[in-house]
């Protein structure tokens, strides 16, 4: 399994959106290394037919019904917004189209 | 090699003309389309999806995306999945999941897109298409997933609205969490240098489908339906398939068209230039006609998907998936072919009234009694270029299915003339009231008082004396102005026929 | 060891002696009229500001992050009011409880201890807030925990560390140590916990209190701050297993906004919890969980215990469960994975912190990130970027692919496992309560706390955790009993029948033999309550 560079984790922190420090770089990269270290043995230890378990409990076809729930009051809307303006989240400047 | 210009008006790339580029390359399109469905909630939690509401009014913690919020299917998005699952001939999954795509966008709440990924609704599918000149067009679908929407940002401060120069933006989650299924077509090769049509034929088609299924309204105009435009160059169809673009939010059938020649050109400028074209995203410019680099795949596309695991697998059930079929309304090809038939009209016609959009309200004005001849006359030739001189669709006129029906049945009860008959119409397109309430007004109705006409007849002759004897002598062809004078001091009012008739009785002349 | 009751710790006073009474005692003196709910409150927000503290201030439990003493003291009033015009009220209704503070309250700060949702006030209630509500249990307030749950310590807390009763220089364990420290201190007579990988368990264990995971999908998760959907739970935490099932009834049963909510009611919990028969109950000793990794002091305390119900007629068998020797590494892959999609959501844009970049642009995109990176503690920002690493491009299979069939894995020795016992017992945690700061600096150690409570979440199976007595360091140890999924009425049925054999031979609960705790300063709002 390839170690964790503080490169590599700045390309995850980036992926993940996360501003880290140089510092914080480094020593993720170690911390994370002896973590993936430690867990990569599972690959080892199931084969190909082993079902993969995504829930735990099997469970299918949960519905809602289409009827239409009351919004949330607009005035708790945006009372947490750390910024609103007319009625919506004000953000800053989106430069990424997506 | 061709010299590639630059279209100087626009800032555009270098583009090679249209036919030089498809001379020398094979093109392959695809299509992505996204669909609001018309459910009255949205995906995954009970908020309302009417349009047009105030900003932010439509939400809840889920569509909002709030810490704790979770998520549940909305059992009539899935329905309606599988109903167009259906008519796109696909196979509904016996089990499928949802997953979440994970990326950063200040659109979307959760910062990822709950949608479907490995497992899809339906998959393996095709629509079958005709192009404008009658040529039928298999497009085969890869697979229609669900999916919800994303939030909407207003871009303020910025000169033109549009992202880059905004100072900051406003977001309002009412659209956050519609339902949406996104149909994907497989790649679309063989069609050379009439990709451009395809590509518009099937968007057509698919909105026509989607209408047909009361799934959407799939108004384009306003992003009820969206389509994304996939276009790649090779040197050969036995080459493998070129890096393709990506071209967002193509917004109108025309639009779907003119976006994929442009790329054609442009990609082929791209090749012929020696350099290779960028698997990008590319952004359509109606005003100017052309696409622009958008975001070049990078680590951010790697959306990490997985199993969504706040939802449990769907298993639709078989008895559901049959029900769901007999409950198919009767679909656009099939009911074409019918109406054709029951019409009869010739292909020709009917590729007209279909590429004119006319089929709805021609069937309305034959519903309401007009014969197909009539109501495809009236919709296809007057109507047509009056909402074409207006610029407004035929469907936006002051004049619906019943008024033609009512003009046609004047004319064919000898009422009116055809000539008096477009006067009636001017008439009531004008607002004038319905088209017996413009005949009483105008005073249009053939004079059809047989002692009135004689009358004229009878002045006419007196008036030309010649004429009357040359037709007694045997020049029945003569009639002719005394018919027309009686015409026009009828100001038309009156049956020609008739008229030409009673000329001749009146001198006595043999009846021809 | 079996502790000698110190009643000098003991009820000293009228509320003293409240506190201290269990919530089942509490619930029938209040429907008899012999209390009201206002003087309950009262004297636990009397005892919360005699020894909480605050966390930071390097004094108290610090159990609590918030305390909402008005709002409780008006639901008691209201109870009270209904209750004297005769209205029929539910059976717990007046009896106080603590809340996780990763539960959603409206109306109520909610961080789960994290700066990222400093301030931030939920407009909406948890379901299972909803169902205490409706019951009439006032609610204290929210309590201190690892952020967003990760963490086995609650030394994680952005606000800082909660401490355990036991002794103030050890941890209460975590990712709850809130909740638990609360009901341990006296706090609050029941608490509100989740567990993902054992954050209600082991807290309880290192605490000598009472915690229940539920069969995953037995609470609601609508309003739980997700860590890990496929993993998280809410349950009880008490000082008895009478009153954590009582609290369970209170809160499970389907609802109809998670549809990972199992479809069942809730069981006959109390009922079990009271019928202390354990004759013929095969009960099996987890081979996997009861040797290499566990202290000597744990292994005998849990011993006794099994002795215990092998005297009393259960049928004691030992199993086997070779991929649990898995569990923790899968965990390792699945939860930060789930976690890092769950937590994407905290971005500045729509809610609690928003920081901007200290130099440069300020655009969405570095905003988000410059508020990640501040908001975010080193142990979820850890936590994140391994999530991310398993599920990015090319290692997925390897990771968390693999990850999720081990969980096949274990549900399969769990479904062996059961073909030979009801029940499934092991200590709870490897050791007794650890010294502060003493694992913080090493990842690896701190994870090892869970070792025996992560399977059980990995199969979404039941466990419960109680107190088995003290170690010789006069600290309790936790004793785990699981069972198959839905038949948490197993573990109270265990549960029960072994607290009344332990608390016969030590003379009473063993949470009345803590130490007495220092007085502190109040923090303001308890001060003014």
């Amino acid at each position: 399994m390839p170690a964790l560079s503080p490169d590599d984790v700045a390309r995850l922190a980036a992926l993940a959106r996360i501003d880290l420090e140089p510092a914080e770089l480094e020593r993720l990269a170690g911390e994370l290394d002896a973590v993936v270290a430690a867990v990569a043995s599972v690959s080892s230890v199931v084969s190909d037919d082993v079902p993969a378990t995504s829930h735990p409990l099997p469970l299918v076809d949960v519905y809602r019904e289409d009827v239409v729930e009351p919004s949330l009051p607009a005035e708790d809307v945006l009372a947490g917004a750390p910024a609103a303006q007319d009625g919506r989240f004000l953000v800053p400047q989106i430069l990424e189209e997506d | 090699m061709s010299t590639a210009t630059a279209p100087a008006a626009t800032g555009g790339e270098p583009l090679v003309a249209y036919d030089d580029a498809t001379a020398r390359y094979d093109v392959v399109i695809g299509l992505e389309v996204h669909v609001e469905l018309g459910t009255a909630t949205k995906m995954f939690d009970g908020s309302s999806t009417a349009f047009g509401a105030e900003p932010n009014t439509q939400v809840s913690p889920v569509s909002l995306g709030l810490p704790g919020a979770l998520p549940v299917v909305n059992r009539t998005a899935v329905e309606h999945g599988i109903r167009i699952g259906l008519a796109l001939d696909c196979s509904i999954a016996e089990m499928c999941r949802f997953a979440r795509k994970n990326y950063f966008y200040p659109d979307m709440p959760k910062n990822f897109q709950t949608s479907q990924y490995d497992e899809p609704l339906a998959a393996d599918g095709h629509l079958d298409v005709v192009l404008e000149d009658g040529t039928p067009w298999r497009v085969e679908v890869e697979r229609a997933h669900l999916e919800e929407d994303t939030g909407k940002s207003t871009h303020v401060g910025g000169a033109t609205g549009r992202i880059h120069g905004a100072d900051h933006s406003l977001v309002d989650y009412n659209r956050a969490g519609i339902p949406l299924v996104e149909i994907v077509t497989r790649p679309v090769a063989g069609a050379g240098a009439r990709a451009p049509e395809v590509a518009r034929a099937y968007v057509a088609a698919l909105r026509d489908l989607l209408r047909a299924l009361g799934v959407s309204e799939a108004r384009m105009e306003q992003g009820q339906m969206r389509a994304d435009v996939n276009v790649s160059l090779r040197p050969s169809p036995d080459a493998p398939l070129g890096t393709r673009t990506e071209t967002k939010n193509v917004n109108s059938f025309r639009s779907v068209e003119r976006a994929v020649r442009y790329e054609v050109s442009r990609q082929a400028a791209v090749l012929d230039a020696g350099g290779s074209v960028l698997q990008e995203t590319r952004h359509w410019h109606e005003d100017t006609g052309i696409t622009t680099s958008g975001r070049v795949k990078s680590d951010a596309d790697d959306y990490r998907y997985f199993p969504e695991p706040d939802l449990v697998p769907l298993t639709p059930s078989r008895a559901w998936v049959e029900e769901v079929r007999a409950s198919l309304p009767e679909l656009p090809v099939a009911r074409r072919a019918r109406l054709q038939a029951e019409w009869g009209y010739s292909d020709l016609e009917m590729r007209d009234v279909v590429n004119a959009g006319l089929l709805d309200v021609i069937s309305a004005t034959v519903a309401q009694g007009a014969s197909p001849a009539a109501a495809r006359k009236w919709w296809g030739g007057e109507l047509a270029r009056t909402a074409n001189a207006r610029e407004v669709e035929v469907t936006a006129l002051p004049v619906g299915p019943a008024e033609v029906a009512e003009l046609a049945r004047l004319v064919e009860s000898g009422r009116i003339t055809d000539r008096m008959a477009r006067e009636v119409l001017e008439g009531v397109l004008a607002g004038e009231g319905t088209p017996t309430e413009v005949v009483t007004a105008r005073g249009l109705e053939v004079v059809s008082d047989e002692s009135a006409l004689v009358t004229a007849v009878d002045e006419a002759l007196a008036a030309n004396p010649d004429v009357a004897e040359k037709i007694r002598g045997g020049k029945v062809q003569a009639a002719g102005a005394v018919v027309g004078a009686v015409m026009k001091a009828t100001r038309g009012a009156a049956d020609a026929k008739r008229v030409r008739e009673l000329v001749l009785e009146r001198v006595g002349a043999p009846q021809a | 060891m079996a502790p000698s009751a110190d009643r000098s710790s003991g009820p000293q006073n009228g509320a003293d002696e409240l506190v201290r009474a269990s919530a089942a005692d509490l619930a029938r003196r209040l429907t008899a009229g012999e209390v009201t709910s206002e003087d309950v409150v009262r004297a636990h927000l009397d005892r919360i500001a005699a020894v909480d503290g605050a966390p930071g201030d390097g004094r108290g439990v610090a159990a609590y992050l918030h305390v909402s003493g008005e709002e409780a003291l008006a639901t008691a009033r209201d109870v009270d009011a209904r209750r004297a015009a005769g209205e029929q009220l539910h059976a717990l209704a007046g009896v106080p409880v603590a809340v996780k503070d990763v539960v959603v309250t409206r109306g109520t700060p909610t961080t789960a201890g994290s700066k990222i949702l400093e301030g931030w006030v939920p407009p909406y209630d948890a379901t299972l807030v909803e169902r205490l509500r409706v019951a009439g249990m006032p609610v204290l307030g929210k309590t201190n925990m690892d952020e967003f749950a990760m963490g086995s310590s609650t030394e994680h807390s952005a606000y800082g560390p909660t401490r355990n009763p036991w002794d103030t220089s050890r941890t209460p364990g975590g990712s709850g140590g809130g909740s638990a420290a609360a009901v341990a201190a006296f706090e609050a007579p029941l608490a509100v916990g989740t567990d993902t990988g054992g954050s209600i368990r082991q807290p309880a264990a290192v605490t000598g209190s009472v915690g229940v995971k539920p069969t995953y999908g037995g609470i609601s998760r609508y309003g739980l701050i997700a860590m890990a959907s496929s993993l998280d739970q809410a349950g009880p935490c008490a000082r008895s297993v009478l009153d954590a099932a009582l609290l369970h009834e209170v809160m499970g049963g389907h609802d109809p906004r998670d549809a990972t909510s199992l479809p069942d009611p809730v069981g006959p919990l109390a009922e079990a919890a009271r019928s202390r028969d354990v004759r013929g109950m095969r009960v099996g000793v987890v081979r996997e969980l009861t040797g290499e990794g566990f202290s000597a002091e744990v292994m005998a305390s849990f011993r006794s215990a099994v002795d215990l119900l092998a005297d009393a007629g259960a049928e004691v068998v030992e199993v086997s469960c070779p991929t649990f020797a898995h569990a923790l590494d899968a965990y390792y892959l699945v939860m930060p994975s789930e976690a890092s999609s769950n937590l994407a959501r905290f971005d500045g844009m729509r809610f609690g912190l928003r920081v901007e970049p200290s130099e440069g642009p300020v655009t969405a995109e570095r905003v988000m990130a410059a508020t990640r990176g501040a908001g975010f503690g080193p142990e979820v920002k850890r936590r994140i970027i391994l999530g991310t690493y398993a599920l990015s491009a090319g290692y997925y299979d390897a990771y968390y692919g693999s990850a999720q069939k081990v969980r096949t894995l274990v549900q399969r020795d769990f479904a062996a496992a059961h073909e030979q016992a009801d029940v499934l017992v092991s200590p709870t945690a490897p050791t007794t309560a650890f010294p502060l700061g003493s694992r913080l600096d090493d990842p690896l150690a701190m994870y090892a706390a869970d070792i025996a409570t992560i399977p059980a979440n990995l199969a979404g199976v039941p466990g419960m955790s109680l107190p088995s007595g003290l170690a010789a360091d006069g600290l309790p140890v936790g004793f785990q009993v699981m069972a198959p999924a839905r038949a948490d009425e197993r573990l109270y049925r265990l549960g029960g029948a072994l607290e009344a054999l332990l608390e016969d031979r030590w003379g009473g609960p063993l949470l009345a033999s803590a130490p007495a705790l220092d007085t502190v300063p109040a923090r303001p709002e308890v001060a003014t309550a």
